[in-house]
Order: structure tokens, then sequence, then C-alpha cells
């Protein structure tokens, strides 16, 4: 499953259009831990969303897992297992952040170049080498940058996997849309 | 002499301070090297590079290990605090800066408002210049207004017009990062205190703006392929901190800075694929060309 199920969700087992009453996030240690958390919760089919924390448990580089309240238990002992445990759940009293959505390309010829949010990442058409990667004002760009650039994208470790920050995420979006674009 | 503090992307780098150095094209302070990918380095590197040509000393670093994980970053931010009121021991001037600017740090809201702090508590207050990580923290604490200079990207323009958003990553969609909205993209960040006295906001077009509106316009020569590569509005970023520490006004050093990045970036011919210190390379002899032959520079900081 992928970041981009923040935009596109399959058929999970808690029902859609639920309101904030019956919502609840799961506050984590760090965005890793978000990321590792979204993983298992999605492939175990529960329909969760990541989103930003409200204003009073916000700190910086922040994301937070949003879930039906309903099925808090089952969730907390999912995640046990899996080893990722929250910090705290708080009931969501008003609206949560949401993440940027908007993808732009740039064609460049040899080039193509996908933005999602404050990240850009390049890639040469032809060979699928990541050629470039810029934006971002997160620790880990500069880390994702020399750990990515210079290799395929098939060679290349997922900004999922080494990426730390909501610039790592932003990334992650960019190289799935990258993906998508390369598969047509 | 100004300082520079960021962050390295290797976990295993030390916290470390002093004056940085630039060879064989590699960063280097207290004995550590570090390559110039982008990022700090490539902010410090274009700040060395300025620095030779206007016969100013190299910039002092506060640098850190930090790969995302903020653990590196939380430790220079109580280094900062405890340290940056102080005159640093290990600063060969003995002075306290003139300039600072702040760079890839993990956003933190309490770690920044530490940092002011500690400014505040200088013998003279510096000229405080911020971006990436550090001018999302700034914006967040809503202490824009404390900065005399952010140096954001488009994208990162709507972030600060954005009054609601904490990061770039929750922009709300209604506020588009379209290049023709700049201006009412710099007039709302005003509006709402988010916003430092001069913007340098880099992109297809360069803009120099403070609370009245755009101020300077930088729109040659024209490099496309610039905002596929990663590291060059750090370069930009390093260029305007050194002019501005070698006391030049800071209007006219973010427009010289934006010319310098603009024809370095020409002059190094980019393709999408071209690494920055290509361009890092060039910054000696834009600067000299603008510095010292082109007399349009005055006019159009007048326009």
């Amino acid at each position: 499953m992928s970041f981009l199920n923040i935009f596109k969700r399959k058929e999970s087992k808690a029902s859609s259009g639920r309101q904030n009453s019956d919502r609840g996030i799961l506050v984590f240690e760090n965005t890793s831990e978000v990321i590792r958390a979204e993983s298992v919760l999605d492939e175990e089919g529960w329909k969760i969303r990541v989103m930003g924390p409200p204003p009073e448990i916000r700190s910086g580089c922040d994301l937070v897992i949003e879930i039906p309240l309903i099925e808090e238990l089952n969730i907390l002992r999912t995640l046990e297992k899996a080893g990722v445990q929250p910090l705290e759940m708080v009931p969501v009293s008003s609206p949560l952040l949401q993440p940027v959505n908007i993808f732009q390309n740039k064609d460049f010829g040899k080039y193509l170049m996908i933005r999602a949010a404050n990240m850009k990442l390049t890639i040469d058409k032809e060979t699928k080498a990541i050629v470039n990667i810029s934006g971002g004002g997160c620790p880990d760009v500069p880390y994702l940058a020399q750990e990515m650039v210079g290799k395929t994208m098939a060679e290349a470790p997922s900004p999922r996997e080494i990426g730390h920050t909501l610039c790592g995420y932003a990334l992650q979006l960019a190289y799935e849309e990258t993906g998508r674009k390369c598969s047509l | 002499m100004f300082a520079v503090v960021g962050t390295v992307p290797d976990r295993e780098f030390p916290l470390v301070s002093g004056e940085v150095n630039l060879e064989d094209n590699v960063i280097c302070i207290q004995g550590k090297k570090v390559s110039v990918n982008r990022g700090t380095p490539a902010l410090l590197a274009a700040a060395i590079k300025t620095c030779e040509v206007l016969d100013q000393p190299a910039p002092f670093g506060y640098l850190v290990g930090d790969i995302g994980q903020g653990d590196g970053s939380r430790r220079l931010y109580k280094y900062l605090n405890q340290n940056l009121g102080k005159c640093d021991p290990q600063s060969k001037s003995g002075t306290s800066f003139n300039t600072i600017a702040f760079h890839y740090l993990q956003p933190d809201v309490d770690g920044h408002n530490r940092v002011l702090f500690a400014v505040d508590e200088m013998a003279q207050r510096p000229v405080l210049i911020a971006d990436a990580g550090f001018m999302y923290a700034a914006k967040m604490s809503g202490q824009s207004a404390k900065y005399d200079l952010f140096t954001p990207d488009v994208g990162e323009l709507a972030f600060l017009a954005d009054e609601e958003a904490p990061h770039p990553f929750y922009t709300r969609g209604f506020i588009l990062h379209e290049e023709n909205r700049i201006p009412e993209l710099i007039s709302r960040a005003y509006e709402h205190d988010n916003a430092p006295r001069y913007l340098l906001v880099k992109g297809g077009q360069d803009y120099v703006a403070d609370s009245q509106g755009i101020q300077a316009t930088i729109d040659s020569p024209v490099e496309g392929a610039m905002e596929a590569m990663g590291g060059t509005g750090d370069t930009l970023t390093g260029i305007v901190a050194a002019l501005i520490a070698a006391e030049i006004e800071i209007k006219e050093a973010a427009v010289i800075a934006a010319r310098t990045n603009r024809l370095a970036g020409s002059f190094a011919k980019p393709t999408p694929a071209t690494q920055v210190m290509e361009i890092v390379e060039h910054i000696p002899r834009a600067l000299e060309a603008i510095l010292y032959k082109d007399e349009g520079i005055s006019e159009q900081i007048r326009a």
C-alpha cells in the first residue's frame, strides 16, 4: 500500500463518511513512527488517514493518524503486535489539516520533473535514473538526495524507507507519481 | 564575521563549530569534511566563494549530522541556546557575529524559540536570515517579524501566506503555488505577520519584497533547468548572507545575490541533471561581473 492512500482508499474495515466526533488521532514519537504505523494499518485494511495534528499538540514536523474511535482497541492491538505504539490517542474535536494533494509536472524533454507539495523529483525519461531532488527544508532532504540521486527508480531506496519528515513524506508522493508516469 | 547554522546528511557527523573552508570542493570544519551536494554544505560553499571575492573572512559554521530524525537538530538547538549569546570561544575574531543564517534544521518551535532567546542576549543583534527548516519553525512560532530576511521558493511563500499551515506540506489548496500570484502571496504573508523585514523569493523570476510590496524583480538570465536542480536555492541564500555580512544593505544584497546566482547558473549551462557544485564554481566570475562591470545594478535597486 502506498502513501497515496491518503487520497485513494480501498474498501476498508470501517465504513466511510464518518464525522469528526467518532474519529480520534494517534500521536507518535516522530514522523518515522507514523510512516511505519500507516504501513501496518494499511496492510490490515483499516480506514485511516495521515493528517496534520491540531494546534494544541503541534510541535514541529508533525503527522498524526486519524482512526475510527470505535476501532481504537483493535487498532492499538494491531500496532502493538507490530511493535509500533503511539504515545497517546486523542479524540478529534476540530478539523485536521489536510496534506497538500496537488502534483505538478514539468517536461524538460529528456527529463521529467514531478512536484508534490514542496518537493521535486526529476528523472531521465529514458534511463529512469533519478537525476535531481530539490525543494524542502527538513534535514532528511539532503540525505534522501544523497541516497537516491544517480540511481534508477528501481534501484533507489524509496523515501518511505529512509525518510523521516514531512518533506520526506512529500518526496514519497512525488516518487510514487513518477513511478506511475514511468509506467504509462 | 557571520555564522551559518545547519545540518549535514551524515548521522555520525558530530556537533562542531568553527571557521569553515572549502578544499577541493569539500567543506572542512574542525578537521571534519563533508561533500557539497545540497543543503547547508551548498550554502556554505556559495558563501565561501562570495567571501573570497569580497575579501571577507570565511563563515563560522555550527553544524551537526542529522538525516531527518531530529536528534542532531535538537542537540544543535540546545548548544545554540547555551552558547550563541556568548562570544564563541572558538571564534577567531573574538567578536559577535554581524549576520547569522539559519538553515536546514528539523523544524521545532520550542528549539527555535530558545535560539531566539540566546540571540536576544547577544551584545549586538545580528542580521537574522532564515531559510529551509528553520524558516518553517520561525513562521510556525509566529516570530517571523523578528527576522531580517527569509529566502523562500514559491511553494514556501505560499506556506508563509497561509496563516494556518504549520509546514509547506499543509498549505491549503486555495492558496495556489503559482508565480503569477506572488504579489498576492507576499501581501498575505505580511498581513498575517508571517514575513520578516525582507523577502527574497526565488523562482522563475526572483523577487525582493518588503511590507510595502515587491521592491525588485530579477528575471535574467533564465535557466529553466535550475528549477529541477537541488541546492540552487541554498547557493542563493549563501551568497546573500555573505553579501549582508560584508555590510551591503539587505535589499541591494538580495538583488546582487539573485543576479549572481542566475549568472553563475547560466555560466554552468545546466541541464536538469546538473549538480550544484558546478554552479558554485562559477560564483566568483558571476559576482565579479555583477559587482564590478554591471552599472545597471544601482538603477535596478532604485526601480
